[in-house]
């Protein structure tokens, strides 16, 4: 691996991050780190600049000014091998309507350059754990919005990612379907791979190792959520939530 | 090399199974062709005429058969007096009259002239003037035919031929023209909206995140689109060779290259129109609008590009259907070679290029 991994465990590494929007400022001065194998929340209301941020970190966005760096990897210098270590699933899931389930897993799996045998091992493993094998062959237009987000994060880390993006990957699901999606988050957690995650909901943020709070493009927050209740000295994270955005 | 050919696949999966449009994309082709073929023709063919003949005799008559019987024109009505002839035009369909003055044939054979009038119904001028055009030549054919014993001290003999198409069949332009426009037409509209979906949908974000490289994912979505258009392009042919006799003179497989390569050049300007628009409804509206006016207007398809004024004509040269119109005449109808074709071919090949390499450099932008 990389030299500086080897004494640095941390995956993300992030020093002032700035994006700008002409006069808009949507992440003012980010600075943090991300450790290997941890889950990281990355919280903050509708337009606190997640999704920025997100954008920035998967190379689809360039920042204004800042450094940062992804598995020891330089986000200006080095996107091409970057992205062949990241798994990303959007808010709105991106699969394919008209591509049925297997299909949808063969196209990704393949623009990651996995091998043809390797997809079908893996592939078939997959919809077995996700007990879909009966429903493999139909088309994602068809299935329940919970099945699909479900695929679409197993098709994020299919090609064994050292990190995963997840840009509010429970927006529009029941209360039954994000527990059970937090459940796959685990299983991949075990596995080795980080995880990033934007969410609103706050009450996601009780899941994760870490998390940063986001008020206004700035990062007022950034702990476990046992310590930042502590700190704050509220029963929840959304209470803790709420303090910081009243103060800013 | 691998991932294209996944990507190609997905491709052809989004396309097939929307088969919907599918029909669309090969049925307005055919539905065009035929109207334009049928419908749209500049050809007269058995015109309604009336004739107020105040001689009847062996000349007027004889003129009349000659007319008649050219199949351009039937005659409809035989009009009794003069104050007829306005209402014949306005009740019926007839688009010209002819009379003959009195006493026609005693007048030529002594004067050596006489009076014929012809009354073209000129509410659509082009028609009219073809009307009267036709049915004086007709006559000078009469006359010239009757009177060649006799000597006239100077006389000019006119004879006319018309290269290529010598029957000055309209079909002949008609094909070219609408075949340059549907396959410009569809194809870009076809490229744009496939990847501005891919926008709406969010899943082209999940692409530029992925190791994919922009030129993957422009030809990944060119490359089947090409084959569509171009079977597009070869039915057009055939309907047009075997429903309306527009002859290919020339080389075959010329013309499926320079087909191919419009056909490119229409896609990758399509793809060039999607980085320009994020959502499907624009991607639609420039490639319908910028696109269909334009091209038909400025083509040559419909108005002769000789005519037009000098800055015009300068503006028809950024039309890619006109390089393409100027080749399809050229192989179908003239049957050149590719040494009269180079400088189309070599501008389509630039324009190609062009918006191709535009693209790519659009596509890294869009990551602002």
């Amino acid at each position: 691996m990389n030299l500086e991994m080897t004494h640095n465990n941390n995956i993300i590494e992030v020093k002032n991050l700035v994006k700008k929007f002409d006069d808009f400022i949507a992440n003012d001065n980010l600075s943090f780190e991300v450790k290997k194998g941890e889950i990281f929340g990355f919280l903050g209301a509708n337009g606190a600049g997640k999704t920025t941020a997100i954008k920035i970190l998967c190379g689809i966005s360039y920042p204004t000014s800042g450094e940062i760096k992804i598995d020891g990897l330089d986000v200006y210098k080095d996107r091409e091998k970057i992205k062949k270590r990241i798994g990303y699933m959007s808010q709105k899931f991106s699969l394919y309507d008209d591509l049925t389930i297997i299909e949808n897993i063969r196209f990704y799996a393949g623009i990651y350059g996995m091998s043809r045998l390797e997809i079908k091992k893996r592939s078939v493993e997959l919809l077995e754990r996700l007990n879909l094998t009966h429903a493999k062959d139909r088309l994602i237009s068809d299935i329940p919005l919970g099945w699909k987000q479900k695929l679409a994060f197993s098709v994020a880390v299919f090609h064994n990612p050292a990190i995963v993006f997840l840009d509010e990957p429970t927006g529009g699901v029941d209360p039954v379907t994000r527990r059970q999606f937090w459940e796959l988050i685990y299983e991949s957690a075990l596995k080795g791979i980080t995880v990033f995650v934007t969410t609103h909901y706050m009450d996601e943020a009780e899941y994760c190792d870490r998390v940063s709070i986001m008020v206004d493009g700035r990062i007022e927050a950034l702990d476990t959520p046992e310590l930042l209740k502590e700190k704050y000295n509220s029963i929840d994270i959304n209470e803790v939530f709420l303090k910081l955005a009243r103060v800013s | 090399m691998k991932r294209l050919i996944g990507f190609i696949r997905k491709e052809i999966y989004h396309i097939f199974r929307d088969y919907r449009t599918l029909i669309i994309l090969f049925g307005i082709p055919v539905a065009q062709i035929l109207i334009f073929g049928f419908v749209v023709t500049n050809d007269l063919r058995d015109v309604k005429i009336a004739v107020l003949d105040q001689s009847k005799d062996e000349v007027t008559t004889a003129i009349m058969d000659k007319i008649i019987s050219s199949g351009y024109f039937v005659l409809e009505e035989e009009l009794q007096s003069i104050d007829q002839i306005d209402p014949a035009f306005r009740t019926g369909n007839i688009k010209e009259v002819i009379i003959f003055e009195s006493n026609f044939a005693e007048k030529l054979e002594k004067n050596g002239q006489a009076d014929l009038k012809i009354i073209a119904d000129a509410s659509d001028a082009n028609t009219g003037n073809l009307i009267a055009n036709y049915t004086q030549g007709i006559i000078l054919n009469y006359l010239n035919e009757m009177y060649k014993n006799i000597q006239i001290p100077y006389t000019i003999n006119k004879y006319e031929r018309f290269f290529y198409n010598p029957n000055l069949k309209a079909v002949y332009m008609f094909i070219p023209g609408t075949m340059a426009l549907i396959l410009i037409l569809i194809s870009t509209l076809m490229t744009s909206i496939s990847i501005t979906k891919e926008k709406e949908l969010g899943t082209m974000e999940t692409l530029l995140v992925s190791p994919l490289q922009p030129w993957h994912i422009i030809i990944g979505k060119v490359m089947p689109y090409i084959f569509l258009a171009f079977s597009n392009a070869v039915i057009i042919l055939i309907l047009g060779y075997f429903v309306f006799g527009v002859p290919i003179n020339g080389s075959i497989i010329l013309l499926l290259v320079s087909s191919i390569l419009y056909v490119s050049l229409a896609l990758s300007l399509g793809i060039f129109i999607s980085t320009l628009s994020d959502s499907q409804l624009t991607a639609m509206f420039i490639s319908m609008l910028a696109l269909m006016l334009p091209t038909m207007v400025l083509s040559g398809f419909i108005f002769p590009i000789e005519n037009m004024p000098k800055i015009i004509q300068w503006l028809t040269a950024i039309m890619p259907a006109r390089w393409f119109i100027s080749i399809l005449k050229q192989i179908m109808i003239k049957g050149s070679g590719i040494l009269f074709i180079w400088k189309e071919l070599v501008i389509l090949t630039s324009m190609t290029v062009l918006f191709i390499v535009l693209s790519i450099k659009r596509f890294k932008i869009r990551l602002e």
